[in-house]
């Protein structure tokens, strides 16, 4: 049996319902409210900036903007989260922030993405990764309007020797090369095999073998995953430290809800000096890959010096959970306009 | 041939791969929060009939496939090969091998017309349409006044297919027959 074709809808229109522009528009209060009874602050930051993420896997849009009549016009990005000035407003002294904007990133556009997307993102003073977990548990069981036991968290480790029978930290880059190829049918050229790290080989298996399976319904029931500790090279603005078996990870997580990853939170790095060393690594990075090396944000520096409290903070996929919430199998059943129709 | 690159992967493109003419069926971006964006890329493997997924980085480029579509004609057998000719006018042969024609086989009748898949200018295989009448050469006698409702006995068709028909059929009758599913469909209007 096949579905009949739906209506087509004249380019002009929405390219979803009704229902999901007022659904997002319920989930906005509901999620303003919540923060206010916590006495978070709602803030505001530029979308536009002269600096930008420097993860050679995030390709930052850019602008040519003249500042006033007759000046040379400069390089500013639209910013691929709001992550950098919220940091110098909590080293200003704003206390725990959050925020709810769009967010912008090249190419990147399937039925999971659309280069502009909205993200909330918030930060708490004080509160330890599992203290924030809990805290985006509340959240989220909030605007999906559903109770959960709890939501159940599972170490990257944990994850690869569950679904891959391997230990993602000792594992030999033989055997993740192998494995891409036989469970996700990976294949490269010869001319891009030598980009290829281990980090890469290892991102093809969670995408493809791990993730799908995180967060998966128990019939009706929802069941979200928070996926933890990652290995030291996927650590990005995370601090790291010692597991229980005396590895060295990430204080990092991300929320898996039906194979869809929703949130990525760190227990933030507040240390100038290692800072500045990743973002130099990823500069590093780029070149080799011939992408154009970012200038680093002296301003975000500057801010880390001077003291960003210790804090942890996450950013979540608005576009998503409301995917997630109306059942949606295609972003572009959430957002009024999607790229296509913008 | 041109390169197609994983961004310009839409269904129905033909790409080579592992040395076989594939055609893409999806193509859906991976792309963690952080870290390296990748395709996972549903094809099917034209000479095979198999689907395969595939997982590429992104930007990553596979070969164009020689691989056109036709319509044509079928002629007749010689006992090896299978001759069709184009419909457009040019009186173009082609022979396909059993290989090509594979399971289409059993729905091969002379003066219809078949999707013939040409790589690198040959048959690669036949796709017939998705329905065609055909002749009940044998069958056990009709059962007079049974309607559709009854039960069904096999019937072997000219083309030496065989497919289950109501009990009424009789032999001498064409036929209705869906290819895809291989089913009765109903009596041919005469």
């Amino acid at each position: 049996m096949t579905r009949s074709a739906p209506e087509p809808n004249p380019r002009w229109k929405p390219g979803c319902s009704l229902g999901a522009i007022k659904a997002r528009a319920e989930v906005y209060a509901s999620i303003r409210a919540f923060f206010d009874a916590r006495n978070v602050l709602e803030v505001e930051t530029p979308l536009l900036s002269r600096s930008t993420a420097t993860d050679p896997c995030l390709d930052s849009i850019s602008s040519a903007l003249t500042v006033a009549p007759g000046l040379d016009s400069q390089h500013y990005y639209l910013q691929t989260s709001p992550e950098f000035p919220m940091k110098r407003l909590l080293a200003s002294g704003s206390g725990s922030i959050y925020q709810i904007c769009k967010a912008f990133r090249n190419a990147e556009t399937g039925n999971r993405h659309n280069p502009e997307f909205t993200m909330l993102e918030w930060y708490r003073l004080n509160f330890s990764l599992n203290h924030l977990m809990a805290e985006v548990e509340e959240l989220v069981s909030l605007v999906l309007n559903q109770s959960y036991e709890t939501f159940e968290k599972i170490s990257y480790r944990e994850a690869f020797q569950l679904y891959l029978g391997i230990n993602p930290f000792t594992a030999s880059s033989d055997e993740l090369v192998r494995l891409a190829s036989q469970k996700a049918g990976f294949s490269a050229s010869p001319e891009t095999l030598p980009e290829l790290s281990r980090d890469d080989y290892l991102n093809v298996l969670l995408s493809i073998c791990v993730e799908p399976n995180l967060g998966q319904c128990d019939g009706e029931q929802l069941k979200p995953v928070f996926l933890y500790a990652y290995p030291p090279s996927h650590a990005s603005l995370a601090k790291l430290t010692v597991d229980d078996v005396g590895e060295r990870v990430a204080e990092r997580f991300e929320l898996y809800i039906n194979g869809l990853e929703i949130a990525n939170g760190y227990f933030e790095l507040t240390d100038a000096q290692e800072q500045r060393r990743r973002f130099e690594e990823d500069n590093i990075q780029r070149i080799r890959l011939g992408l154009p090396a970012i200038p680093v944000d002296e301003n975000l520096l500057s801010a880390l010096k001077e003291g960003m409290p210790e804090c942890s903070g996450v950013a979540l996929g608005l576009d998503r959970l409301l995917m997630i919430k109306l059942q949606a199998a295609r972003i572009e059943e959430v957002i009024s306009f999607p790229i296509t129709r913008a | 041939m041109a390169n197609y690159s994983t961004s310009e992967f839409r269904s129905g493109l033909k790409v080579m791969l592992d040395g076989d003419p594939c055609a893409v069926i999806e193509n859906e971006l991976v792309k963690p929060g952080k870290g390296q964006a990748f395709s996972r890329v549903r094809l099917r493997n034209l000479a095979t009939g198999r689907v395969w997924d595939r997982t590429f980085k992104s930007g990553e480029s596979l070969e164009a496939a020689d691989v056109m579509d036709h319509d044509m004609e079928y002629l007749y057998t010689d006992g090896e090969f299978w001759h069709f000719m184009m419909t457009d006018g040019s009186f173009e042969q082609y022979a396909a091998d059993e290989k090509a024609v594979g399971d289409a086989i059993k729905w091969l009748k002379e003066q219809e017309s078949y999707v013939v898949t040409l790589y690198n200018g040959a048959p690669l295989s036949i796709t017939p349409p998705n329905f065609v009448e055909l002749e009940v050469v044998e069958t056990d006698p009709g059962v007079k006044g049974d309607t559709a409702q009854g039960g069904t006995k096999p019937a072997t068709f000219t083309t030496g297919a065989m497919v289950n028909v109501p009990l009424f059929v009789n032999i001498g009758e064409i036929l209705k027959v869906d290819t895809r599913s291989g089913e009765y469909v109903s009596r041919a209007k005469s």
